[in-house]
């Protein structure tokens, strides 16, 4: 007697705890098998490519912070870069650092986050419970310095918007001194941990080739051996004076990666670290009054500098006709924009290239094989945020 | 290829009918090419021992609606072994249907439905060719410039009718976009009216 057997389709999300957001993921089981997947995105699109084109340059930064929510600041970066290359501005140096220490905080607001989902996602609650109290105090310091927990909207072309507050940087020092113990807590949680070593291991394997096919980058290409990050290969601000090592993994599965993150970490808090020791005293904005608006004393005092800020926050400043694309290394990976410029005060066309597009792409291949219950631990890994995917 | 003078000359020796115009700026090349030598030139650029771009970062389309051409295509290329970014553009007009990538680059796949969905450029020989951000049963294409920022309809739950409708966008407020060009040469307005009177004079 012949019985026939017809796979099994499977709805994952849209509204689902391990979907990291709104994911949903249409799977063809075979048994517990996974034999196919289809990823629909677009849940959260909002159209951001779309506002950037109708507002100014400055009024284009917010929307920034919407797309990574885990490390807002990052993607900023891209953007302010982007228009300083295009408009020929120097950043003075005290920026430039606040800048990195800011970048790096979203790095590791990012990898926390990440780290103890995903540990979530297999099965360990308290490494969440024990991240998200560090996590807390780092969105402390956004809120210090921007006056908002996420979305800071505090880079500038040409700087940042406010200097420091007084006290931040020595509780930033003391925070650096602080979290290295937590990340050791993390891993005596995590990385000896045998049923995380059971889910991780071997799971979602990239190869060197697959990485270089499937566009990968960040993480997710240096857990398969590529040395690969931007802030060596092409330092930005200044990267270039600071020191830091370039964690890769060996195997390319989701433990490696893992590891990747937790050694990065490390890496970040030393980096913050340098950057509090060299930084001086000085001006933390372009001096062009054309691109900075100017201090609310001067305004009181300086017909130019009402004129100035009058213009600035109806117009903008103009940026002229160019086109560039600019990468930085955000914690998901190359988070580039691609900014066309014609002149006016609003960018003609705004492109966001996002890591975790072209990551959860790959979702189908990575998964094919597998069972059901390695869906989380791959999402887990891949480090998705839908704000970015969807734009 | 070390630096990017020398890629830019061996770019141009080998590609030379294929590639219309080169630049280096900002550390990068920019080069435009043909449709119809679209495929070759980035297997050259893919294979070839002295670029190895191998890497695809993103593809996207500038919209000009002035244009005849209506359409410029550009992509994004990595090469890690020698540090360096291209960014490849051509022009097409507003129905044509262009090459996929999805056979060279895999990850070319989505990047190309994001294309179709937001301009609506067809590719040809692409395996699933779909919408991909915006909603189940969309219309209109959202990165076009000549689609109205706030969309066409909006979605909401109806009482009436116990389901989720789609209705045309009502607005209490219009959209207000202000023209703050500066004002002391005049808004757009004033400029056309004098540039017209220039004109006849």
């Amino acid at each position: 007697m012949t019985k026939k057997i017809k796979n099994l389709n499977l709805n994952f999300g849209p509204q689902h705890p391990a979907a990291h957001g709104v994911l949903r993921l249409i799977l063809e089981l075979d048994g517990e098998v996974v034999e196919k997947a289809d990823p629909h995105i677009g849940l959260l699109h909002r159209g951001t490519e779309k506002l950037i084109e109708n507002k100014t340059y400055m009024q284009a930064v917010p929307y920034f912070d919407r797309l990574d929510y885990v490390a807002p600041m990052n993607q900023e970066h891209a953007f302010a870069l982007a228009v300083e290359k295009i408009l020929k501005i120097d950043v003075p140096i005290r920026a430039q650092y606040i800048r990195v220490i800011f970048c790096e905080i979203g790095r590791i607001l990012s990898h926390i986050l990440n780290v103890t989902t995903q540990a979530m996602d297999v099965g360990a609650l308290t490494p969440t419970l024990w991240g998200f109290e560090e996590r807390e105090k780092l969105m402390g310091f956004y809120e210090r310095v921007s006056g908002s927990r996420l979305h800071a909207n505090y880079f500038r072309a040409g700087g940042v918007h406010q200097d420091l507050p007084q006290g931040l940087e020595e509780d930033i020092a003391e925070f650096c001194e602080s979290f290295p113990k937590i990340i050791n807590d993390l891993e005596s949680l995590l990385t000896d941990n045998r049923i995380f070593k059971q889910r991780n291991v071997d799971i979602g394997l990239v190869t060197k080739q697959d990485a270089l096919d499937y566009s990968f980058s960040g993480v997710m290409i240096r857990g398969s051996g590529v040395p690969w990050d931007l802030r060596k290969s092409q330092p930005y601000d200044c990267y270039e004076n600071l020191e830091f090592k370039i964690p890769v993994g060996k195997n390319g599965d989701c433990y490696d990666r893992y590891l990747c993150r937790i050694e990065e970490m490390k890496e970040s808090v030393s980096i913050i670290k340098q950057c509090l020791s060299k930084m001086e005293k000085g001006p933390i904005k372009s001096l062009d009054g054309k691109i900075s608006p100017p201090p609310k004393k001067e305004i009181k005092q300086s017909m130019e500098a009402l004129i100035h800020h009058f213009k600035l926050f109806t117009e903008g400043y103009r940026v002229p006709k160019d086109e560039i694309y600019t990468a930085v290394e955000a914690p998901k990976g190359e988070f580039g924009v691609y900014l066309i410029s014609d002149g006016s005060s609003k960018p003609y066309k705004c492109k966001i290239r996002a890591p975790g597009f072209s990551h959860l792409q790959s979702m189908d291949y990575l998964i094919k094989g597998h069972m059901l219950a390695d869906v989380p631990a791959v999402l887990g890994s891949l480090d998705i945020v839908f704000g970015e995917v969807d734009r | 290829m070390k630096n990017l003078e020398d890629l830019e000359k061996k770019i141009n020796s080998e590609l030379t009918t294929k590639i219309n115009k080169t630049e280096i700026k900002y550390n990068q090349i920019y080069l435009e090419t043909d449709k119809d030598d679209l495929i070759d030139v980035c297997l050259f650029l893919k294979t070839n021992n002295d670029t190895k771009f191998k890497q695809l970062i993103d593809i996207t389309v500038v919209d000009y609606p002035e244009r005849n051409q209506r359409f410029d295509v550009v992509y994004l290329f990595l090469s890690h072994e020698f540090n360096q970014r291209i960014v490849l553009k051509y022009s097409i007009l507003e129905n044509e249907v262009i090459p996929s990538l999805t056979s060279i680059f895999p990850s070319a796949n989505w990047m190309e439905r994001e294309v179709f969905d937001m301009y609506g450029v067809s590719f040809k020989d692409h395996p699933d060719l779909r919408r991909i951000l915006t909603d189940y049963g969309f219309e209109g294409h959202p990165l076009r410039k000549d689609f109205p920022l706030t969309g066409h309809s909006e979605v909401r739950y109806s009482e009436d009718e116990k389901k989720v409708i789609n209705e045309p966008v009502k607005l209490e407020q219009n959209y207000r976009n202000f023209d703050y060009e500066s004002p002391w040469e005049g808004t757009k307005y004033i400029k056309e009216e004098i540039k017209s009177n220039d004109k006849k004079n």
